[in-house]
């Protein structure tokens, strides 16, 4: 068996590749794209755990983060469409009216 | 019928649903029908209440209603009792005269109101006004308690205030720029420094009886019950409440104003009925001003200084409802007289005589101005017996009535205060209110003459149009004049009858103000004095009606002359003594400049307050703005910092 440190490690690496992306990407799908990323790793993170542990409770943690995944894809998706409509750019430095 | 009193001022608040709600719908023939109808229903009902209560054996002439408890107010009085007021009613003599005296003329101002305003806007809105005075002036009278009978007073002062500004867009003194809401609200605002009085009177009584009842009240101090000081000082701010009201110095000044009102409200509010519950107070509190000697002092001579000072300025005053006014406030002064020299009969005898004679002076000015196009100078006016018989005749049978001549309501119950102050010792007092009937003698019939008889002197145009008013106008006026001259008849002295005893008027309030009487028992009757005392009240009174015929029709322009040879006299009363003047210099300059300072207070302290908090507000607002640059990333960075900050605060622990 794999040591589950590794896992761990693996998944804090997918964890910070997400964040650096939400960063620094500009394109919104990219940032969405980016964001199922952090999901996941948290995904892969609880599945470690919950097999250190052994108990079900973690499982289900990932099933809630998986369903609450597909409902963020499509409501973003969604604004990105519409965004994209209004606007014809997906680029979100351009998409910066609410501010002062 | 007598445990339906409380009906009595439900009545006329039928009529105020009625008209107020369809008023302006169904017409004014029925408006009029069902104002005069109800009031008409009050009367009627009064008159069964009254004469089963005249059945009743004479201390038990007490009928109380209770509608249920109002204010339960806990543990009060010297031992503690339960304080409850209720929203009592109570029927005995002295709110029996005043019942049938409101009702009574009430319904013939009501009825003389429909052919008054026939032609004037608003005919619906007045009617329901007057029938809501009805109800609140019945509540006063009837009120078993302090507190009822107070709901009453403010309600009339409402009613009053209404229906002076009734004519709310017209202007009605050019010379001080008043207009007629002006003058409504000058009559409100005077009020409410005698309503403040009275309501501090209230709660001391609440204090140290424990209740509001008048039974009650008056059992606690013929028991020995509240210090003397406490009496007398709850005596005084009664009175100044009844000053207000009842407008007598210093609070006269708003009833001169109120004339700007429609002359059947004059009629009723400010000379038959609200104006005289001061008088019916003080008497219904007769037994605590028994007992209040000092304060019964202040109430004699604020009456009498009342009665000759306001006599002073109806002589040299050109508008004939002013002249009117002037004597209303001189009348009133006669009242509180009598009652503070201890002759509370005599003060209720002449309220009522008053009412018929006042009433129908009134009225009969209103007939004048009817019947000349509104005009209300009597220096335009003249001859007008021959183009109006019915108004001259019982506006002469009411002048001869205040003027005191016998055998007419107001020599019986002007004699009898004269002989009241007189026969109690206030020999001061006589002498002033002999000489104000002197001055009420001579200033009635110079209205008499200057409108009445000689020739006309105003515009040809409004001579030729004078015409008689119509029926419904001069029925009450027939009415009252008969009401005017046998009104004194119920309270004739033994003196007059050959001893016999047929005064039944002070048989009849007897069991109101026998207590007090027994107090406060003045010199024992001689019959030569009170005989000649008769006798000098006629020969001033016949003296007062000389002189004016002497100066007004036997040698016209005389006046001029007598004016010219004591000119700072005539200014000063032509000025109205400048009180008005001097309440504004005095009282109303330096409010306004408190209200001025507190306002500018409010404005730069208060709202400075408020201003600085707004301020930093903004500050802070402007500097944290600066994190809203709209860049999404720039949000997610602060996101992801803010829960790296949680986390390691959370490791730490």
């Amino acid at each position: 068996m794999i040591d589950p440190r590794f896992v761990l490690v693996l998944s804090g690496v997918l964890f910070a590749l997400g964040a650096v992306g939400v960063l620094l990407r500009r394109g919104a799908i990219s940032i969405l794209m980016c964001i199922e990323l952090m999901l996941n790793a948290a995904n892969l993170a609880f599945i470690t755990f919950a097999r250190l542990r052994g108990g079900p409770e973690a499982q289900i943690y990932v099933f809630f983060v998986m369903t609450l995944a597909a409902a963020e894809a499509a409501a973003g998706l969604a604004i990105v469409i519409a965004l994209f409509r209004l606007r014809g750019t997906t680029d979100v430095d351009e998409i910066n009216l609410l501010k002062w | 019928m007598a445990k339906l009193i409380w009906l009595i001022p439900v009545l006329p608040l039928l009529g105020v649903a009625v008209n107020g709600t369809l008023g302006t719908r169904i017409g004014k023939r029925a408006v009029g029908a069902v104002a005069c109808g109800t009031v008409l229903l009050a009367f009627l009902l009064s008159c069964g209440a009254v004469w089963e209560l005249s059945h009743l054996p004479e201390d038990a002439r007490h009928v109380a209603v209770s509608l249920g408890e109002w204010l339960p107010l806990g543990p009060l009085g010297s031992d503690g009792t339960l304080a409850t007021v209720d929203w009592g009613f109570a029927l005995d003599p002295l709110s029996a005269v005043m019942i049938l005296v409101v009702t009574g003329v009430g319904f013939l101002i009501h009825v003389y109101a429909t052919g008054y305003m026939a032609h004037e806007e608003g005919f619906a809105r007045f009617f329901v006004y007057m029938n809501l005075f009805m109800s609140m002036m019945l509540t006063l009278v009837l009120g078993s308690n302090l507190l009822v009978t107070f709901v009453g007073w403010e309600g009339v002062g409402l009613c009053s205030y209404l229906l002076i500004g009734f004519f709310y867009d017209r202007p009605f003194d050019t010379r001080t720029g008043l207009t007629c809401a002006d003058a409504g609200r000058k009559a409100f605002i005077v009020n409410r420094i005698g309503d403040f009085a009275f309501v501090i009177g209230m709660l001391y009584l609440l204090s140290a009886f424990g209740t509001l009842d008048y039974q009650g009240v008056l059992a606690g101090v013929s028991a020995g019950a509240g210090s003397h000081a406490m009496l007398v000082a709850v005596g005084l701010l009664l009175f100044i409440g009844a000053c207000g009201k009842s407008a007598q110095i210093p609070l006269y000044v708003w009833l001169p104003d109120a004339m700007a009102g429609p002359t059947p409200v004059s009629a009723l509010i400010h000379a038959a009925t609200m104006v005289t519950a001061g008088v019916y107070m003080v008497t219904r509190m007769s037994g605590l001003y028994a007992h209040a000697p000092e304060a019964m002092a202040v109430v004699a001579v604020v009456g009498a200084a009342t009665a000759i000072f306001a006599a002073t300025m109806g002589i040299t005053a050109t508008d004939i409802k002013k002249v009117l006014a002037y004597s209303t406030v001189s009348q009133l002064g006669y009242m509180f007289a009598a009652a503070g020299v201890g002759a509370w009969t005599a003060a209720i005898f002449h309220l009522m005589t008053h009412a018929f004679f006042k009433a129908l002076l009134f009225l009969g000015a209103g007939s004048v101005i009817h019947g000349q196009d509104g005009e209300q100078d009597i220096t335009k006016m003249g001859g007008l017996k021959e183009k109006m018989p019915v108004t001259f005749v019982t506006f002469l049978v009411a002048t001869l009535a205040i003027a005191g001549i016998v055998p007419l309501a107001g020599f019986f119950s002007k004699d009898e205060i004269l002989w009241g102050a007189f026969s109690s010792g206030h020999r001061v007092v006589w002498a002033v209110l002999a000489l104000a009937a002197l001055l009420t003698a001579f200033y009635m019939f110079r209205l008499t003459f200057l409108v009445f008889y000689g020739t006309h002197r105003g515009d040809r145009h409004v001579w030729d149009h004078a015409h008689e008013s119509p029926r419904s106008m001069t029925v009450p006026l027939m009415i009252l004049a008969v009401l005017s001259v046998v009104g004194g008849w119920v309270g004739i002295p033994a003196l007059l009858t050959g001893g016999r005893d047929i005064n039944v008027f002070h048989h009849w309030l007897a069991p109101v103000v026998g207590a007090a009487h027994a107090v406060t028992q003045g010199e024992a009757h001689s019959a030569s004095s009170e005989g000649l005392l008769m006798a000098a009240a006629l020969a001033v009174a016949l003296a007062g009606i000389g002189l004016a015929f002497a100066m007004y029709q036997m040698n016209r322009g005389s006046a001029e002359r007598v004016a010219g040879a004591f000119r700072p006299v005539y200014t000063l009363w032509r000025n109205l003594y400048w009180v008005d003047e001097l309440y504004d210099a005095v009282v109303l300059r330096p409010f306004y400049a408190l209200s001025r300072w507190f306002a500018a207070f409010d404005r730069w302290v208060v709202d400075g307050l408020v201003n600085v908090s707004g301020i930093l507000v903004d500050i802070s607002g402007q500097l944290l703005k600066l994190f809203q640059t709209g860049y999404v990333r720039n949000y997610a960075l602060l996101f992801l910092m803010g829960v790296v900050a949680i986390l390691v605060y959370l490791a730490r622990l």
